[in-house]
């Protein structure tokens, strides 16, 4: 009985790390935005500076998930979740590095004049982290139902990056002096868009680690 | 003795992914009793042929007792009392004038304990041939002793030793023997009743790797402790619980997604 509580213990400790690297890329995501929407340099770099512990949290956890495969050989539910938690460190990490350059852009972005108001960068943000948040509640409480909600919802920051595709290529024709910054926009649309895939993929492993079911490519 | 009396299990409807092909071996409502104590309720399997089954489920489950019950070891246990029906190749063995003799050639048994006889490596493997007569002349049982030593995975070691006692070999050495043992009567079915549970990790591996190659010719059954052995070894595993069958799997969908909360809570190790 003592060697089950220690997995479980153990399992415990992998999710709470598995949260806090969810945690943190969700912060990186918002104050790289933050960076971008204030013209706030400062807290870009900060955003930055941080991401090297994010990179060591992420090792932290694969060498927790392979100590906990190698020393407990965990089955069934405990092998679906250390499986689910080593595929999702990277993802999660991923997203953090997408939230360095975005705040990369804002740095560039700083220094060129502002577009305002005719963009829905802010509001892909707001849905990327409105759609992290909730995946990374439905991984906790191992909602397959709503991981599911969340997949159908990336189409909505799929149409917003459209949008913003489009507008930006027309500013760039219709006023090619500012098309280096639009170009950083792009990249800026492009990286929120590349993370509601990531979210998605944690969805995915959310619903293979409650119900066994691998609903990738489907 | 007090009677035994099994808990309530609820056990919802399941379609096992199990192998198809032809049953070997088909157990239907089987009942068993030591005495008064009831051992097995109600159990109904069908074993593919040429296939590894293994089964696992805590001490007292019944596993063992099953095995027995395949080739009717259980039989020499007194006051032991069996019914429903064991049919290999769709013959019921528990049929009044069976032959329980030419049973056990065909569903051959190895044991947790090794036990070769105190006689030659190549007398312990000649034995069974011996007392069956099945062979006429000399060289066909050197034949059919280095066949068997060959399938066992053991000849290499002992070819040049055959007639030093078999007492002398390692103890993995002495369980591949009584396989090897086993093997020479040409079973077709293969009982093991935990057969490395003894043994250390590379003795152990080469048993595994054994019943790997063995399963192109017999139907094997093996009783493990070991849930890694189990999901190593074996094509299909059955989960035992107070004497009742609660799952019949793929190994493999056992060990990543069973279709029974007391499968996923024992092999997860939170039984009880």
């Amino acid at each position: 009985m003592d060697l089950h509580r220690h997995l479980d213990d153990e399992l415990s400790s992998l999710r709470d790390r598995v949260l806090l690297l969810g945690g943190e890329a969700e912060q990186a995501l918002d104050r790289a935005m933050y960076a971008l929407g204030e013209r706030d340099s400062e807290v870009a770099r900060q955003v930055l500076e941080h991401d090297d512990q994010i990179d060591h949290l992420e090792v932290e956890i694969d060498r927790q998930c392979i100590d906990i495969i190698a020393l407990r050989q965990p089955a069934a539910r405990d092998l679906r979740f250390v499986i689910s938690v080593a595929k999702m460190a990277p993802v999660l990490e991923r997203i953090a590095d997408h939230a360095c350059n975005i705040a990369r852009a804002a740095i560039d972005l700083n220094n060129e004049p502002e577009l305002k108001s005719v963009l829905d960068l802010s509001r892909m943000a707001e849905h990327a982290l409105k759609m992290l948040r909730a995946s990374l509640d439905a991984f906790t409480s191992g909602d397959a139902i709503v991981a599911r909600e969340i997949i159908k919802s990336d189409s909505e920051i799929n149409d917003l990056y459209n949008h913003t595709f489009h507008r930006l290529i027309e500013l760039m024709v219709t006023e090619p002096a500012t098309a280096t910054r639009d170009a950083r926009l792009l990249f800026v649309a492009k990286h929120l868009e590349r993370i509601g895939d990531y979210v998605t993929d944690i969805c995915e492993l959310t619903v293979y680690m409650a119900e066994a079911a691998f609903i990738k490519h489907t | 003795m007090p009677v035994q009396v099994a808990p309530k299990i609820e056990v919802r409807a399941s379609t096992p992914q199990i192998p198809t092909g032809q049953s070997k071996v088909v157990v239907r409502d089987l009942n068993f009793h030591y005495g008064r104590v009831q051992a097995l309720h109600n159990i109904s399997l069908d074993i593919p042929e040429r296939i590894v089954m293994a089964f696992i489920g805590p001490s007292g489950c019944g596993k063992s007792t099953l095995l027995r019950t395949l080739n009717r070891m259980n039989d020499v246990i007194p006051g032991t009392r069996v019914d429903g029906q064991v049919l290999i190749d769709n013959h019921n063995i528990y049929e009044p004038g069976t032959d329980v003799v030419e049973l056990r050639r065909k569903v051959g048994m190895v044991f947790q304990k090794s036990n070769p006889f105190p006689k030659s490596i190549f007398d312990n493997v000649a034995y069974g041939l011996r007392i069956n007569r099945m062979t006429q002349r000399y060289s066909e049982l050197e034949e059919r002793v280095e066949q068997a030593l060959k399938d066992a995975a053991l000849w290499n070691e002992v070819k040049d030793r055959l007639k030093t006692s078999a007492l002398s070999l390692s103890g993995g050495q002495q369980q591949r023997l009584c396989i090897a043992r086993a093997l020479a009567i040409r079973p077709e079915v293969l009982l093991m009743d935990e057969p490395a549970s003894a043994l250390d990790p590379i003795a152990t591996s080469k048993i595994e790797e054994l019943i790997f190659d063995l399963k192109a010719q017999y139907t094997i059954i093996i009783v493990t402790h070991n849930m890694q052995q189990a999901a190593r070894v074996s094509d299909t595993t059955a989960f035992f619980l107070l004497g009742k069958l609660i799952e019949v799997n793929s190994t493999e969908k056992m060990f990543t997604a069973p279709t029974e909360k007391l499968t996923e809570d024992y092999i997860t190790g939170r039984f009880g």
